[in-house]
């Protein structure tokens, strides 16, 4: 039965528009599939305490490098979106390199790409008359609807299906990651890169792999999400909230397992949509309020989050302690 | 038969404490040398630099043939020179076998997962600890620490072996046991070994060579009866031990 659960359970997503047309949840849904990505992309690198608070930045540029080559120089989203990842991935060498290379790490490697999170929001406000400013920006609608040349569709059902592929291929890489050897690597990295040195892993080059992989996932995130809402604003799309917004539905749904990130999206979307119904426009900004002091406690009494600690859990009652070894006659 | 290993004129200054001075010396082949001073003698600060840990700010190390010195530790441990470090230094998010199979993968280029695996296996097997996919690292004593640190090393194909101290912590038992072991690696594997020991009735017992530092300058190198007997030694190092050190030499060495 375990077995096919995953399998049941994707039917069940697959079929799920076709036979439920009611477009309030179904935007629900796309979001939370959407940040789902998003949040595993960051959770890819954030899992071995490559702790980033730029992914904000990635996110932005990936959204509006593809909506403005579409607006400025009516290049196809198909093209436009490669031509962003690809910015995104620049972007995540230039400051992840240095980084590594001088063994900036932990909260001082947070601390620089929280820096890139403020500088892409400053510059995408700064550049207004390009992109609009902080009053955000909108694609052009190509032929009024829908077109799959300008990756635009009027209807919640395909946007549903896209948003649930590239979701399930997020999962896809994250397990990918898992079983290469470079998770054994980037596990050694993390607690202790002279020894993962000794071991003849090149520490920075493959810390850059992983940043990279990451920055491009999340700078993809930034495209769909600009092509689903049609919208974009720099306090959306980059800026120090969302990248604190990733950690904080990271930590909260489960660091250390596959779909930890989606429960986190789930729980960090529900909460904004309540908070949004409940309170209207009086509660603009309480989602980061909310988000902050429960990061807090999460770290403190839940470090594995949600989902890891249940697994967990799980586990613990199923599986006999854990063996102890003694070591055998040399 | 040519040098493995040729260290020429070897210097690390800190700011301006000099911590390794001119230290120049060679190595054949499948031979065990025995690196041996006072704390703070600059033993570890060569094997960091002949490791890459550490740039060295002058001088020359030739390592088959090849310039390494300065070079990046994966490109040298990649190139054939393993090393454990002082204080285990094992990756408790692993299993044993992943720890070493990780320096099975990333040690040897990278080649293939499978091939890999077999080293770890060969690894685990040659310092005599179980090939078990899923043991902890939790569930190691300071001995079975030693053998991870040894495996882990052992597992990225070293032509030449720098083992720092394989012995602090170890029971009399268990120090013979480590001993022997080193002989068998070194017969197994026909590869050539440097030892930095504080004990020293086992290093005596075990090496062909002997080199000692005292305030990062070499002031003696030879057979171990010799280094053994020589005053200059006895009095910066080896002290009131130096007749028991002497006899264990000796007795070794028939």
């Amino acid at each position: 039965m375990n077995r096919y659960l995953p399998w049941i359970a994707g039917a069940v997503l697959v079929a799920l528009p076709f036979v439920y047309h009611s477009p309030y949840p179904l935007h629900i849904l796309i979001l939370v599939l959407i940040w789902s990505f998003a949040y595993t992309s960051w959770s890819i690198m954030g899992r071995f305490g490559l702790v980033s608070l730029g992914h904000g930045g990635f996110m932005g540029v990936g959204a509006y490098v593809t909506a403005l080559l579409w607006n400025h120089a009516g290049l196809s989203p198909w093209i436009g979106i490669p031509i962003a990842l690809v910015a995104a991935g620049v972007l995540a060498l230039v400051v992840a390199w240095p980084c590594f290379r001088f063994r900036i790490v932990g909260h001082y490697f947070a601390l620089v790409t929280l820096a890139l999170s403020g500088i892409v929001l400053q510059v995408i406000t700064a550049t207004r008359d390009w992109t609009g400013g902080s009053l955000g920006y909108t694609p052009e609608r190509y032929q009024g609807g829908s077109s799959i040349y300008a990756l635009q569709f009027a209807d919640k059902e395909t946007w549903y299906l896209i948003a649930l592929f590239v979701w399930a291929v997020g999962l896809a890489i994250w397990y990918a990651v898992d079983r290469s050897m470079i998770r054994y690597a980037l596990e050694a990295i993390s607690e202790d890169e002279d020894a993962a040195a000794a071991a003849g892993v090149n520490v920075t080059a493959e810390k850059l792999k992983i940043t990279v992989l990451s920055a491009v996932m999340t700078a993809f995130s930034g495209a769909l999400y600009c092509q689903y809402q049609m919208f974009i604003s720099p306090d959306t799309v980059s800026g120090i909230a969302v990248s604190l917004q990733m950690v904080f539905a990271v930590v909260v749904g489960g660091i250390y397992v596959a779909l930890g990130p989606t429960v986190g999206a789930v729980i960090t979307i529900l909460m904004a949509e309540g908070l949004r119904i409940s309170f209207g426009t009086k509660a603009v900004g309480y989602d980061n309020l909310v988000y902050g002091v429960l990061l807090v406690v999460f770290i403190i009494f839940l470090p594995k989050g949600i989902l890891g600690s249940l697994m967990e859990a799980r586990w613990l009652r199923r599986s006999p302690p854990q063996r102890q070894v003694q070591p055998g006659p040399a | 038969m040519t040098a493995v290993l040729n260290v020429e004129g070897l210097v690390k200054r800190f700011g301006g404490f000099t911590a390794v001075n001119h230290v120049s010396f060679q190595m054949e082949q499948g031979e065990i040398l025995g690196l041996i001073g006072p704390n703070g003698s600059g033993k570890s600060t060569i094997f960091n630099l002949l490791s890459g840990t550490l740039k060295p700010t002058a001088g020359s190390i030739r390592f088959r043939g090849h310039e390494i010195a300065g070079h990046s530790p994966h490109s040298i441990i990649n190139g054939g020179i393993g090393r454990t470090f002082q204080i285990p230094r094992p990756f408790r998010r692993l299993s044993i076998f992943d720890n070493v199979a990780l320096a099975g993968f990333y040690g040897q280029g990278r080649h293939s997962r499978s091939a890999a695996f077999e080293a770890a296996e060969r690894a685990l097997g040659l310092v005599g600890l179980p090939t078990d996919r899923h043991a902890m690292v939790d569930g190691l004593g300071a001995a079975g620490l030693k053998k991870l640190e040894l495996a882990k090393a052992l597992a990225t194909g070293p032509q030449l072996l720098l083992a720092d101290e394989s012995l602090g912590g170890l029971d009399e038992h268990e120090m013979d046991q480590a001993a022997d072991m080193l002989r068998a690696i070194r017969k197994e594997l026909g590869i050539t070994i440097i030892w930095v020991e504080h004990i020293m009735g086992v290093l005596m017992r075990v090496v062909d060579r002997v080199m000692v530092l005292d305030h990062g300058e070499k002031i003696a190198e030879g057979l171990p009866a010799e280094v053994a007997g020589d005053p200059r030694v006895i009095e910066v190092y080896l002290g009131t031990d130096a007749t028991a050190v002497h006899a264990a030499a000796t007795a070794a060495r028939g």
